[in-house]
């Protein structure tokens, strides 16, 4: 009926394989924070809507589509990454140097100096804190989601948190906004509105 | 471990930002391919049925 992803959230239970996109812009999301790459993320949505439609049958009507739909996506993520693990662990590897090279110099704030720490945080560390942190999951259903005990899934949020704030420089109760100093430098010449500048 | 933070003050800014990174891609228009593949899948199946 509708192919307006955002109007069906409320309806009443829909034919599954009408509701599969309705999702569509969660599971881009929740690939883009497993692959970092928007063109690999994509791929892994088309995966894993495929690998869904085929097993439509094990869903069970009324229950969380979402949740199911992300188990299929994130158990297709580390397959794949199984597969390809030697290939993975490189270019893992290669794009944190690239990382860590890029100096904080253009007075950028918070968004673009999060993406850059949240990319380098483990798989598992990433796709724990996007679930309850950004999409609201409750531990239970990330725990479910992911096949892991809701206290992992508990430690796996705390520890991606930790790993943030360390690769921000953070100190407690700090706000996100870098204070190094050469950000101070920047910001105290040019200073930014707090709103988003892009 | 360490229960002793000020936890509001950090966590509500990374999940501030989180919700921002997520809010960009859900504000993306579901590109063609996938509403494509969808009706890919329709079709094979009601040929299947036939």
């Amino acid at each position: 009926m509708t192919n307006k992803a955002s109007l069906a959230q409320d309806a009443p239970p829909l034919d599954p394989r009408e509701e599969i996109v309705t999702h569509l812009p969660a599971m881009r999301a929740f690939a883009l924070s497993l692959t970092r790459n928007p063109s690999q993320a994509d791929d892994l949505v088309q995966d894993a809507v495929i690998k869904a439609w085929k097993n439509l049958s094990s869903f069970q009507v009324g229950t969380n589509m979402r949740a199911w739909l992300f188990t299929i996506l994130r158990n297709t993520f580390y397959s794949d990454r199984r597969k390809s693990k030697r290939e993975v662990q490189d270019t893992d590897g290669a794009f944190a140097a690239t990382l860590a090279e890029k100096p904080h110099h253009d007075g950028r704030l918070a968004m673009a100096d999060f993406e850059e720490a949240f990319v380098q945080l483990k798989a598992e560390q990433r796709e724990a804190l996007m679930l309850v942190g950004a999409m609201g999951f409750s531990y239970e259903e990330a725990a479910e989601t992911c096949d892991v005990a809701v206290g992992t899934i508990k430690s796996r949020v705390n520890r991606a948190r930790q790993a943030l704030s360390e690769l921000m420089n953070l100190e407690e109760g700090e706000p996100l906004e870098l204070t190094d100093q050469q950000t101070l430098a920047v910001m105290s010449t040019n200073m930014p509105g707090r709103g988003d500048a892009a | 471990m360490a229960q002793h933070k000020p936890k509001h003050n950090l966590d509500e800014q990374i999940e501030m930002n989180l919700k921002k990174v997520y809010q960009k891609t859900l504000d993306e228009e579901v590109p063609d391919r996938f509403l494509e593949l969808l009706e890919q899948l329709k079709e094979q199946d009601a040929r299947n049925d036939q």
